[in-house]
């Protein structure tokens, strides 16, 4: 039997070439979704492929990569795919998020401030803002080459009008560069307001659904909302239950049957840290 | 030759001797045992158990044999020999919170009481073949977990967070046993779901999750292990347990919903089937949710929030069959568009002719 032989991050080179492209011309038109030919990968699409791509196709042996899910180094599916960047590049990893040149994330962005030198690389399960509003591609494509983005608004004031607010807490929807709405992929919205003018270079690779786009650093965001009803961030009436930090996401975690709870923060890396200075 | 149709007595036994042959394969080849398919080749086992609608690990694993692995097959050969057996009666309604866990998971909160069990996974396995993958030794796997694990969704539904799964006050029709109709109750609809091909309604499920008939799922419990079953004798007059049986279960937890009466909560999808059968558990308990759609007021625009669309074509024993049928002779009514069709064109061209 031939064994298959692998090249450095998986990938050969051919293909990071291919995914090098799209990741320039998505970096040229902040936003923008472009389309490339993702590959099949050794682990699950809707698991992380696309932004499993982008890192493979920008990796090189000096980066230093950190992986998160929720927030943690230590969830599951993080540590998978460190492990397998290891296994297939042998780079190293960090878990402290200034260590770090790439910066893989699954549903969150690291509460600590990001820096030119790095890379944040996002996994992205649906990458088009109105795909819920519109089933069809061939739809929100016009859609978004008109700038039509009235629906979205339209479901905002649905909300308001339903729930007295925008009920959106996650995947919350932003323009970018004054252009094109964006889906941030399902980071709380709490995280919204790191994505503009941030220092790093933000990827975002949609495997499944085979497209990428960026955000280069110092772009401009805007989170969708109104005059009247501006937008708001998630806020908890306690602080982190171990750090004590009031300025961090936090986790809801079940402690026994009679329904105890713990809120702590979901980025381990930020909370070991401020228990270290404590 | 397939023309000489009156020939057919002769065809099919030589075809069926011919069909022997070729599954058995290389003689040179040890045949494959009943005990190496339903050991070794156990999730396929699993699903020929479900869609055949029968617990029986050595049946399922004959069906495979004789199907030559061809799933759909085997489902059709388990479906056949259920169908001729006697029913003694029903067993109580097994409790799958008491349920002896092997995995169980959830999305929904980093922890939960009785803890996070992975249990034997191929989740975050990188699929990178591996002609070697079964010499290193087996891991002895330490586990000696408890009964009665808590419910996720249960938590929630303390607050008052989730919907309330109330127990039926009837009892449960059986669609195998008597006719349904549209629209169909709950119960039916499950057992329709759980018997529904893995495939249709794994793409079904997907299709709500890229916006045709989004329904906001969260994974709130998957568990995986063994539950008593239990019947009553009519003689004895209180439940006894005959037996176990290996089951998967998903709770999912969607959209929420509210009225006016009533503050917003989240609803629910149920997925069940026996043996690990996690991909098909998880994509009934979508399209159960998807299904539910006129229930909870909600607009019934996409594929999988049709019953009558999703229940009428997701048994693919009904599905191949029909699709299949029509590699039977047709050549009467063949025969009959033929005459018609070249009558048409005989007209059409006298009729340009006269035009001309």
């Amino acid at each position: 039997m031939n064994a298959p032989v692998y090249n450095f991050a998986y990938l050969n080179e051919q293909t990071k070439r291919m995914i090098r492209r799209a990741i320039l011309k998505a970096v040229a038109i902040p936003g923008y979704q472009v389309p490339f030919a993702a590959r099949e990968m050794p682990m699950p699409l809707g698991w992380g492929t696309g932004g499993v791509q982008v890192t493979a196709a920008i990796l090189t042996p000096d980066d230093t990569l950190k992986v998160i899910d929720q927030g943690a180094d230590d969830t599951t599916n993080a540590v998978s795919i460190r492990k397998f960047f290891v296994k297939t590049a042998g780079i190293r990893t960090t878990e402290a998020t200034q260590d770090a040149s790439i910066i893989q994330t699954r549903h969150r962005i690291p509460e600590a401030p990001l820096t030119e030198n790095q890379i944040l690389v996002f996994q992205v399960p649906i990458p088009e803002p109105l795909r819920f509003l519109e089933p069809r591609e061939t739809e929100t494509r016009k859609m978004h080459a008109l700038e039509e983005y009235g629906v979205m608004h339209v479901k905002l004031y649905e909300d308001i009008a339903r729930y007295g607010e925008i009920a959106t807490t996650y995947d919350y929807p932003a323009l970018v560069n004054d252009r094109y709405v964006f889906d941030p992929s399902p980071i709380p919205k709490f995280d919204n307001p790191k994505l503009g003018q941030c220092s790093a270079l933000q990827l975002f690779g949609a495997g499944r659904e085979k497209r990428i786009y960026a955000l280069p650093p110092y772009t401009n965001v805007k989170s969708l909302d109104f005059e009247d009803y501006p937008f708001t961030l998630q806020s908890w009436e306690k602080p982190c239950e171990i750090c004590g930090s009031r300025e961090s996401y936090l986790d809801e975690i079940v402690m026994d049957d009679a329904g105890r709870r713990m809120f702590v923060c979901s980025d381990t890396d930020y909370c070991s840290k401020r228990q270290a200075m404590a | 030759m397939y023309v000489a149709v009156k020939g057919g007595e002769k065809a099919i036994d030589a075809a069926h001797r011919l069909l022997s042959e070729e599954r058995r394969g290389d003689t040179t080849v040890p045949e494959l045992s009943l005990e190496q398919i339903s050991g070794q080749l156990t999730l396929g086992v699993d699903r020929v158990m479900n869609e055949g609608s029968i617990y029986d690990r050595e049946l399922a694993a004959l069906a495979m044999k004789q199907a030559r692995g061809d799933l759909i097959e085997a489902i059709f050969l388990a479906r056949a020999a259920r169908t001729t057996l006697a029913r003694f009666g029903y067993t109580e309604a097994v409790d799958t919170s008491a349920m002896q866990i092997r995995r169980r998971i959830s999305a929904a909160f980093k922890d939960i009481p009785g803890g996070q069990i992975l249990g034997a996974t191929f989740d975050y396995t990188h699929r990178l073949l591996d002609a070697d993958f079964d010499k290193t030794p087996a891991g002895v796997a330490d586990v000696s977990l408890p009964r009665n694990m808590p419910k996720v969704l249960g938590l929630l539904e303390a607050e008052g967070l989730i919907e309330q799964s109330r127990p039926s006050t009837t009892t449960p029709s059986d669609v195998t046993q008597t006719p349904t109709s549209f629209p169909m109750p709950r119960d039916e609809r499950l057992q329709s779901l759980a018997r529904g091909d893995e495939g249709f309604l794994l793409s079904l499920a997907y299709s709500t999750q890229r916006g045709y008939g989004r329904t906001h799922p969260f994974a709130g419990e998957i568990r995986l292990g063994e539950v008593e079953v239990e019947f009553t004798p009519e003689e004895l007059g209180f439940p006894i347990v005959i037996g176990e049986v290996t089951l998967t279960e998903c709770e999912m937890i969607n959209q929420f919903k509210g009225a006016a009466d009533v503050p917003p909560q989240f609803t629910r999808g149920y997925g069940l089937g026996f043996g690990q059968c996690e991909r098909k558990a998880m994509a009934m308990a979508l399209v159960d949710r998807s299904l539910r759609a006129g229930e909870l007021g909600e607009e019934r625009i996409a594929p999988a929030q049709d019953e009558e669309f999703v229940i009428s074509h997701c048994d693919n024993v009904q599905a191949t069959g029909f699709v299949e049928h029509l590699k039977l002779p047709h050549y009467v009514d063949f025969q009959a568009e033929l005459g018609l069709l070249r009558q048409l064109r005989t007209e059409s061209v006298a009729v340009q002719e006269a035009a001309e």
